[in-house]
């Protein structure tokens, strides 16, 4: 095993862990994953399950300390309290319009990059629709706020044809969410009809489809898993922001805000728990739905 | 067919309104750093470069743009050695439960942030509490590096499948230890991925406020947490704003330093 050209450093000790990590695969394997797992299991999962263990349980009205009992207490009230069906429902009604809309803007723009531009303007463009998905968050919602304010760009562009922007409320909110996730659809349709040869198109047409039947029957079942692959970051990234809605939403409120709200101002953890098991159970069962739509692989 | 001259203009004309929409407000923001005025009104009356000599000086904003490097480059580094241990295990070897690794990487930066942000403030809250651990650039770094993982996951992962075992297995061959073998063979072929992956997960951690809002102490305020706390303070606007242009300048390295890295493998999400 030796060989004579080796550095002195590197006989001894460490030679022989070299060799037994090499015999050994699974004790590789198992050090590799040890400190991840220990990290992203035992951390970050243990911690979730932690989170909704406590949704089950509620507070001391008066004192505020956490009564560790099981109760559905806060789900009934999720459940039956006006004010958090509102709540909900308009979360989800944002996050189906962010959807559709971004959809709706997506799906030409990625058809153009895909298929209709040049290679070389194409690896242009691609880095044209990434570069901003970098931008920071809060700074692109600052944006929309800048533009939406009185006087501000929007109604300054509006302005010749007597119509007033939207100020900052629901319809603003639904405007931002969809600017900020826009990129998360681009992408993943961009993608998805990357992989669709053109020469199908080119056949639907000489076999005497014409424009619409040949997207009908060729382009969309090929699409159609991208762009549901895309409305996951869309619908998923809308439904659990709290921050846009604070920025430009005027006092409108999601679910994102109510947990906020009762982690912060309530110190209510339990409710806060509950709360935020909404999202994920919504997002788990769209995530089923879709799954046979091979979404999933298109991520 | 799709090739109709009026199809080709109607796309084409919807590839730039879309660009036009998804610039614009990045212009508008930059433009308005420089606005006399301290309200957003459109135009700007005036322009000038005060707001800018003035954030430059101010004390908050350097604290947080320095407690944003300390947390970046925290997150970054552990998020390297994790991630790049995963992508190890999962591309070369094979074992129960192997597909879920993967889905586990994602999970944090998947789930909305504000659910990964409270679970993980109860967990500190509760664990960590009673060793005498506070919340503060510690938790920040162990919560974006969670969510940071994925990055240089993915990075990785592409290279090592791209890379083959051959390189390593000559080297074996050739009498290289395992050790041996990672430094001088392994390791240079997946520096470019890592920096790609590192610079990918700085990009994020720098930019996270919603974790972040949950993690920090009361005392940390990153740059984003200082501009969401100075957002609804009308004498405080032009320092947002410029701090605003300043972000959105810098948000071109990163894509741009990935690129050029990595050539075409760079995985961005």
């Amino acid at each position: 095993m030796k060989s004579p050209d080796r550095p002195a450093g590197h006989g001894g000790p460490v030679r022989r862990l070299a060799g037994m990590l090499h015999r050994r695969p699974y004790l590789r394997l198992s050090l590799l994953l040890s400190a991840p797992l220990l990290w992203l299991v035992v951390a970050y999962l243990g911690a979730l399950a932690a989170l909704f263990v406590a949704a089950f349980w509620s507070t001391n009205v008066f004192t505020g300390d956490v009564v560790k009992e099981f109760t559905w207490q806060n789900f009934q009230d999720l459940v039956t309290l006006d004010v958090y069906r509102t709540v909900m429902l308009r979360s989800v009604l944002v996050a189906v319009l962010v959807t559709v809309i971004d959809g709706l803007i997506a799906f030409p723009m990625a058809f153009y990059m895909a298929k209709m531009a040049s290679p070389r303007t194409r690896r242009w463009l691609v880095i044209a629709i990434l570069t901003p998905l970098w931008a920071s968050y809060l700074v692109k919602a600052y944006a929309w706020r800048v533009m939406l304010a009185n006087d501000g760009l929007i109604d300054w562009a509006l302005g010749p044809f007597g119509a007033h922007g939207p100020g900052y409320g629901l319809p603003a909110t639904v405007m931002t969410l969809s600017y900020l996730w826009l990129p998360y659809m681009i992408l993943p349709i961009y993608a998805g009809l990357e992989r669709l040869p053109d020469n199908l198109m080119d056949a639907a047409g000489d076999l005497g489809a014409r424009t619409f039947r040949t997207f009908r029957t060729v382009v969309w079942p090929v699409a159609f898993p991208a762009v549901v692959a895309g409305s996951i970051f869309t619908f998923s990234l809308s439904l659990g922001d709290y921050i846009a809605v604070k920025i430009v939403g005027g006092k409108s409120q999601m679910i994102g805000n109510v947990v906020y709200d009762n982690i912060g101002v309530a110190n209510n953890l339990p409710f806060a728990a509950a709360v935020a098991t909404l999202p994920v159970a919504v997002m788990v069962v769209y995530l089923v739905a879709v799954r046979r739509t091979g979404a999933l692989e298109n991520l | 067919m799709i090739t109709s001259r009026w199809a080709r203009i109607a796309f084409r004309l919807a590839m730039v309104l879309g660009l036009g929409v998804i610039y614009i407000p990045l212009f508008v923001v930059l433009a308005n750093s420089f606005n006399v005025d301290r309200s957003f009104s459109w135009p700007p009356s005036d322009l000038t470069l005060h707001w800018w000599s003035i954030s430059w000086d101010n004390a908050g904003v350097r604290s947080a743009l320095w407690t944003s490097l300390k947390a970046a480059l925290g997150a970054t580094v552990i998020s390297l050695v994790l991630g790049t241990m995963v992508a190890f295990a999962v591309q070369r070897y094979k074992f129960f439960g192997r597909d879920t690794i993967s889905l586990l990487v994602i999970l944090p930066i998947a789930l909305p942030g504000i659910v990964t942000g409270i679970a993980l403030n109860n967990a500190f809250r509760t664990v960590l509490a009673p060793f005498g651990i506070e919340l503060g650039l510690f938790t920040v770094i162990v919560g974006h590096a969670t969510f940071c993982v994925v990055t240089v996951y993915n990075n990785v992962l592409a290279r090592l499948r791209r890379m083959g075992l051959n390189v390593e297995e000559a080297s074996a061959d050739l009498g290289a230890d395992t050790f041996q073998t990672f430094r001088y063979v392994t390791f240079p072929l997946l520096r470019s991925a890592l920096l790609a992956g590192g610079l990918l997960s700085f990009a994020l951690s720098f930019d996270e406020i919603i974790v972040t809002t949950f993690t920090a102490g009361a005392g940390v305020e990153t740059l984003p947490i200082w501009v969401f706390n100075n957002l609804f303070r009308p004498n405080q606007a032009p320092v947002v704003n410029v701090v605003a242009a300043v972000l959105i300048v810098l948000s071109v390295v990163p894509i741009w330093l990935a690129q050029r890295i990595s050539g075409d493998d760079a995985r961005v999400i």
